[in-house]
């Protein structure tokens, strides 16, 4: 096998030209051939290259959109459909940009939840699951910007509601939401703006809190299953004993899952491209109008687990406070979380029942924000709401000294 | 003046249909305890039937196209995707003057939609998208004699619809027969109606009458997603690849994996 300390190949001729003034084996060696992946992944960790797979597909779908979106109120509308109709696969690359965009939301809340699971934001690899919420964030303004672009319906009510979040800030509000919309009301600015935000600015940002994100997970390695550090156990060549060289042996495996990933994106976009509305909301087949409210404004389902907490408080400024820490307590989980133990393998059951409480809140929340706000959904998102803060809140509480069982040295696997 | 006259004459053409044979049925009394649901109709259209939306096609330009658009919709795409002959759309589709290339938009103006109905009748290219086709397929079929309206007919599903009854020659006028419970009022997902009273007889037998609807239904279908029927044959293929690649990805991988104890 392979290791970072091996020597390079050496190289005559073209190859031996090219590696004396760019560094190609050694960055294949450091970061494929000789970085050392643990041997016992399982099905969860494939979210992380699929998350990378998604967003291949958005950015070069994207690019090929944007040679034939018009943006403008008065021609953006017309020119989805332009896409859809007469541009030569017009309707696969927006199908295919419209479910990358609930597909890319499915595999990375996928791998937060993984995180979860094997304690993978834990030291020290706080500042990884830190770069990765940020690019959580990122997405967010990402999708919700790209929603808009269309000029549908609910694009524009949509737009309306999740701007006007920023309103019940106290004192700066009403002007920061006029700062942003960049007029009185959604409209032509508006669009322009999400434009030039979406295409341009949130992908570069993007693209460079991924490579961030990659390079905090390379410094450390990956976690695993078991929450083991396999740089603990190196055997005689300085080799961790449990694991493997990326390359090719998670190569290999990865594309196992992208094809699997791959099937399943082309299900959606070949025979259910719409999903019911979820994917592509049915009121956003009309053509954004001011004065014709849809029915039920629901944002996409990707934020209605936030959506729901929003809503779920009837003063809209604490409502807003609400969403906000929300998605903060996230971001502070490696300080909230105290047990000894990284994997949930070993934790004690405690633990297992406050995870199961907190996954089925947030899909709860999630179907509730879908849902509209009356009667018995709003006391559902109560007090769902009140698990999935309570699963926060109180984590340091009942996480310190666990009663934790024995972690093994090594990691498990049986090989097949 | 022009739009109150027009306005006019559907009032007195609904008055006169409505008038005599309406008060003549109100008496008959005894209906079925199961009632009409209406609100379970679905279109059940099928957009590979390529024979079901060249009528639908026909249909639409003889019943639809005087009022709606479908400005999205090239003639001649349209005859493409449902194999009608060019000699067949410059023959019996195209409106003199229109061009295969042009857009399928009505020549109707929307000034004097306005003012004749109060609302312009709105462009169908995504119609059965943002409602859907078993929608439109109840709205077809969901109009009844109520003399309250200018049209003098109503709408099951869209109440107030201002659009008239344009279909009547076909199907005949009805008079619905409302559930005493829900009377005047809604109930659940709209007005529960008991029974139907044909008040006037059309050209069409009800079967008929529905497969016409369906048609058009179909049509409208195909003309909200064109593509829609390639976009699942290429499907079929795009997902059977991909099965394939994942196999051969696995086999690869078990063999890479061999080696790892």
């Amino acid at each position: 096998m392979a290791g970072s300390n091996d020597a390079l190949p050496v190289r005559t001729g073209f190859l031996g030209w090219l590696n004396k003034r760019l560094p190609v084996d050694q960055f294949v060696r450091d970061q494929l051939t000789g970085y050392f992946a643990p041997k016992n992944f399982n099905f969860w960790y494939y979210f992380g290259v699929l998350s990378l797979v998604a967003l291949v597909i958005q950015l070069v779908t994207g690019i090929f959109l944007t040679m034939h979106y018009k943006v403008g109120e008065a021609t953006a509308f017309d020119s989805v459909e332009y896409i859809m109709r007469e541009v030569p696969f017009g309707w696969l690359l927006r199908y295919m940009h419209s479910t990358g965009a609930s597909f890319f939301f499915i595999v990375v809340y996928l791998h937060m939840f993984r995180a979860f699971l094997y304690g993978s934001y834990k030291a020290p690899r706080e500042l990884l699951w830190l770069f990765g919420m940020v690019v959580y964030l990122a997405l967010m303004a990402e999708a919700f910007m790209g929603y808009v672009l269309p000029w549908g319906n609910m694009s524009f009510w949509g737009a309306q509601v999740i701007v006007n979040i920023f309103g019940t800030i106290p004192v700066i509000g009403p002007g920061l939401v006029e700062w942003i919309r960049g007029d009185y009301g959604i409209a032509d600015a508006t669009l322009n703006r999400f434009f030039s935000l979406h295409v341009a600015a949130v992908p570069l940002v993007l693209l460079l809190l991924v490579v961030l994100h990659l390079v905090a997970l390379r410094q450390n390695g990956s976690n695993n299953p078991d929450g083991i550090e396999i740089k603990e156990k190196l055997g005689a060549d300085g080799k961790p004993l449990d694991g493997i060289p990326f390359h090719p042996y998670y190569t290999v495996k990865d594309l196992v899952g992208v094809g699997l990933f791959l099937v399943a994106f082309a299900i959606v976009v070949f025979f259910v491209p719409t999903f019911g509305g979820l994917f592509l909301e049915t009121p956003n087949f009309e053509p954004a109008n001011a004065l014709s409210t849809p029915e039920h404004i629901a944002p996409s389902w990707y934020f209605t687990p936030f959506y729901a907490i929003l809503r779920a408080i009837p003063n809209p400024g604490m409502g807003a406070l609400a969403m906000a820490s929300s998605l903060v307590v996230l971001i502070l989980v490696p300080w909230l979380d105290r047990s000894p133990v990284k994997s949930t393998r070993y934790r004690p059951l405690r633990w297992k029942i406050a995870l199961t409480v907190f996954a089925v809140s947030f899909i709860a929340l999630g179907y509730l924000g879908l849902q509209p706000a009356e009667g018995i959904y709003v006391l559902l998102a109560r007090i769902f709401m009140t698990l999935y803060f309570a699963f926060f809140i109180l984590m340091p509480f009942y996480t310190r000294g666990e009663s934790t069982s024995r972690v093994p040295e090594r990691v498990t696997y049986s090989s097949h | 003046m022009q739009g109150r006259s027009i306005r006019g004459l559907f009032v007195l053409l609904a008055g006169l249909a409505v008038a005599g044979p309406l008060a003549a049925s109100e008496s008959e009394g005894e209906h079925g305890a199961a009632g009409v649901n209406w609100q379970a109709w679905t279109a059940g259209n099928e957009v590979t039937n390529t024979a079901s939306l060249q009528r639908g096609a026909a249909n639409f330009v003889n019943y639809c196209s005087g009022c709606h658009s479908l400005k999205y919709l090239r003639y001649e795409r349209m005859a493409n995707d449902l194999d009608i002959s060019p000699a067949q759309l410059r023959d019996n589709l195209i409106p003199s003057g229109a061009k295969p290339t042009d857009y399928m938009l009505s020549t109707f103006p929307k000034a004097d939609a306005e003012t004749w109905f109060g609302k312009a009748p709105p462009d169908l290219s995504l119609v059965t998208r943002y409602r859907s086709p078993d929608w439109v397929y109840r709205f077809l079929k969901g109009f009844y004699v109520d003399a309250s309206r200018p049209t003098g007919t109503n709408n099951l599903v869209l109440d107030g619809a201002s659009m008239p009854a344009v279909l009547s020659d076909l199907e005949g006028v009805k008079a619905a027969v409302f559930a005493q419970h829900a009377a005047g009022g809604e109930h659940g997902g709209g007005k529960a109606v008991e029974s139907f009273e044909m008040v006037a007889h059309g050209r069409l037998k009800p079967e008929e009458f529905d497969g016409f609807v369906r048609d058009t239904v179909n049509f409208l279908d195909y003309a909200g997603d064109p593509s829609q029927v390639q976009r699942r044959s290429i499907g079929i293929w795009a997902v059977l690849f991909l099965l394939v690649f994942t196999a051969f990805a696995w086999m690869l991988k078990k063999e890479y994996w061999k080696d790892v104890r």
